[in-house]
């Protein structure tokens, strides 16, 4: 490198290129660990949720939150005696806590499911699982968001 | 530009950050070419190469469906085209030889429409006009770029040319800066790329949709503060002529997907 | 009109479980977002979305504001016997969009 650089240090870029694009601005509000909970005492009420059987697969580095890759898996035989009835997917992060709820079946075969969801930042994704005994399972996974958060939702 | 402000993020390109790659050059090396895909994270790389979940993959759909479509009682598109466009995209932009005039691939069917089937003319970024591109687009794809930058389409390599060696906005960079001399660096978290039109129309997940290459040229555009030209502008369709050109043989990836 | 995707194996033996994949063009706009004169943009999303097989339910879905523009979804179905699986997805305001696919089970 014998030429000084045009864009060097000392010239520092304001969201050039790539996050100047967006078309909006998000609203300030943002969700917390509290709004988390609240929102599964709403679905779940007060029942123990033990941790175990479900399974969150995010990348360990989203490059972009706009559209992460998430896969949920809960341990099921899924027969007419055995079977997940439902899973919520809750964020302490966005300006929402629910994400999704995804309704199983016997017939869904596995409890298996995967789509892409929007997150603003840096978090834990939280999936709680219902069997169709009422029992209440949970498991969770961190994914650092770079695109900033700010721009996300 | 309310949003420009609230948008400060701030990002240097850390220039004592060796990067990998050589910089600082006036041109790009056959051998160094690069397509904006190997700059992409493995799950994007992993949704592009995806032939089903490839949102882009959503407008091609429509654009077959459109070019089979009667609109108003005039011809369809496929009725003129029976044997589909394999290969056409790739020769654009090209000169209209009646008219003289550069057209890019939105323009070219858009004058099919106005002079072959008496509809209006379809805005850019608009869902029609997106999709029967990226159809269109879609049975060029793995071709590489084959446009003439001879004869009557010369000049307008020329002024693409100088387009893109042209500082501008407030920054003050010119296209060259970021794309020929400071590609593989950082800036603001994004990794800069060789700046190749070879995606588009491109899924971009801040768009959250399919756009057109004049769109990513505007926003960077704007990314240096200047003032973007208008969609369709001929000042643009030069610049696409000469990316093209400079993309030396890159296959062409319509629909990409881009961060 | 939204344009839309699905993948549906054509054939699959009696027991299998198949992957089940639904693609659907939708902006999702999440009504967090504020435009360029600094206005809020009104949420639209689609909330709903259903699966079924011959009127049985298989799989369904709530959305919120967080699921990406362009929603996929990718599910499972124990494969039994042939017939038509049914896919509809319902927004905010009740419009639904709807396409079907046949599993031959052999
Ligand atoms: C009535 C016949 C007719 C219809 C309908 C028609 N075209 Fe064309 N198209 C032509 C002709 C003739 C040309 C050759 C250039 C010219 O004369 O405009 C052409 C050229 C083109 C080209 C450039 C081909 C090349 O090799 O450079 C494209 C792309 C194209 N048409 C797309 C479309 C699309 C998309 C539609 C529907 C929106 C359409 N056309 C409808 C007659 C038609
Ligand atoms: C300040 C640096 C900067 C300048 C100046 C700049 N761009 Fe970009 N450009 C970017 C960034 C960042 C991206 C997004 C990441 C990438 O693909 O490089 C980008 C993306 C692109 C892409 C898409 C590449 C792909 O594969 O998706 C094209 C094409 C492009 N730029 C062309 C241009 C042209 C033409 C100009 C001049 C009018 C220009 N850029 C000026 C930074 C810049």
């Amino acid at each position: 490198m014998n030429k000084p650089g045009l864009l060097d240090r000392r010239q520092v870029l304001t969201g050039v290129g790539g996050a100047i694009a967006i078309a909006a601005t998000p609203l300030p509000a943002f969700a917390s660990q509290e709004d988390l909970d609240r929102a599964r005492r709403e679905l779940f009420g007060d029942r123990l949720i033990q941790e175990g059987r479900v399974t969150v697969k995010l990348p360990p580095i989203a490059e972009n939150g706009f559209s992460v890759p998430l896969n949920v898996s809960v341990e099921s035989p899924m027969v007419a005696d055995d079977y997940v009835k439902r899973v919520a997917i809750l964020s302490p992060r966005n300006p929402l806590p629910n994400i999704a709820q995804f309704h199983f079946t016997p017939q869904s075969g596995k409890a298996v499911v995967a789509t892409r969801i929007r997150m603003s930042g840096t978090q834990a994704i939280q999936a709680v699982a219902e069997m169709n005994d009422g029992s209440l399972w949970s498991g969770s996974m961190e994914t650092v968001v770079t695109l900033a958060a700010c721009v996300v939702l | 530009m309310i949003r420009a402000s609230l948008l400060l993020c701030v990002f240097a390109i850390s220039a004592c950050q060796e990067a990998a790659q050589p910089s600082q050059q006036s041109a790009l090396t056959i051998e160094e070419i690069r397509s904006g895909y190997t700059f992409l994270t493995a799950e994007t790389q992993a949704l592009q190469d995806d032939p089903f979940a490839n949102p882009g993959l959503l407008w091609v759909d429509r654009g077959a469906e459109l070019f089979q479509s009667t609109i108003a009682g005039e011809a369809s598109c496929a009725s003129c085209h029976e044997e589909g466009l394999h290969g056409v995209a790739a020769t654009y932009p090209a000169v209209d030889e009646s008219s003289g005039v550069l057209l890019n691939l939105e323009g070219r069917i858009n004058q099919c429409r106005t002079q072959h089937q008496s509809l209006d003319a379809l805005a850019y970024e608009s869902e029609e006009l997106l999709a029967l591109t990226a159809y269109i687009f879609n049975q060029s794809h793995g071709l590489p770029a084959n446009v003439d930058i001879s004869g009557p389409a010369e000049a307008a390599y020329q002024r693409g040319y100088d387009y893109f060696q042209t500082r501008r906005g407030q920054f003050n960079l010119s296209c060259q800066h970021c794309h020929t001399e400071n590609w593989g660096k950082q800036l603001r978290g994004d990794t800069i790329s060789q700046g190749h039109g070879n995606g588009f129309p491109a899924y971009r997940l801040e768009w959250q949709s399919l756009g057109s290459l004049q769109r990513r040229l505007r926003d960077c555009d704007t990314g240096v503060r200047a003032e973007p030209l208008p969609f369709g502008d001929p000042r643009y369709i030069d610049v696409e002529l000469y990316l093209a050109a400079r993309s030396q043989g890159l296959a062409l990836e319509s629909p990409a997907v881009r961060r | 009109m939204a344009s839309i995707r699905l993948a549906v194996p054509k054939t699959a033996q009696s027991g299998d479980i198949i992957e089940i994949k639904a693609l659907i063009q939708h902006e999702m706009e999440s009504g967090f977002r504020r435009g360029s004169r600094g206005e809020v943009i009104p949420r639209d999303i689609i909330v709903r979305f259903e699966c079924s097989f011959e009127g049985v339910q298989i799989f369904a879905a709530d959305f919120h504001p967080a699921i990406a523009a362009n929603p996929l979804l990718t599910f499972h179905m124990r494969a039994e016997k042939s017939g038509r699986l049914l896919f509809e997805w319902t927004d905010q305001n009740g419009e639904t969009w709807r396409d079907s696919a046949d599993l031959e089970v052999i």
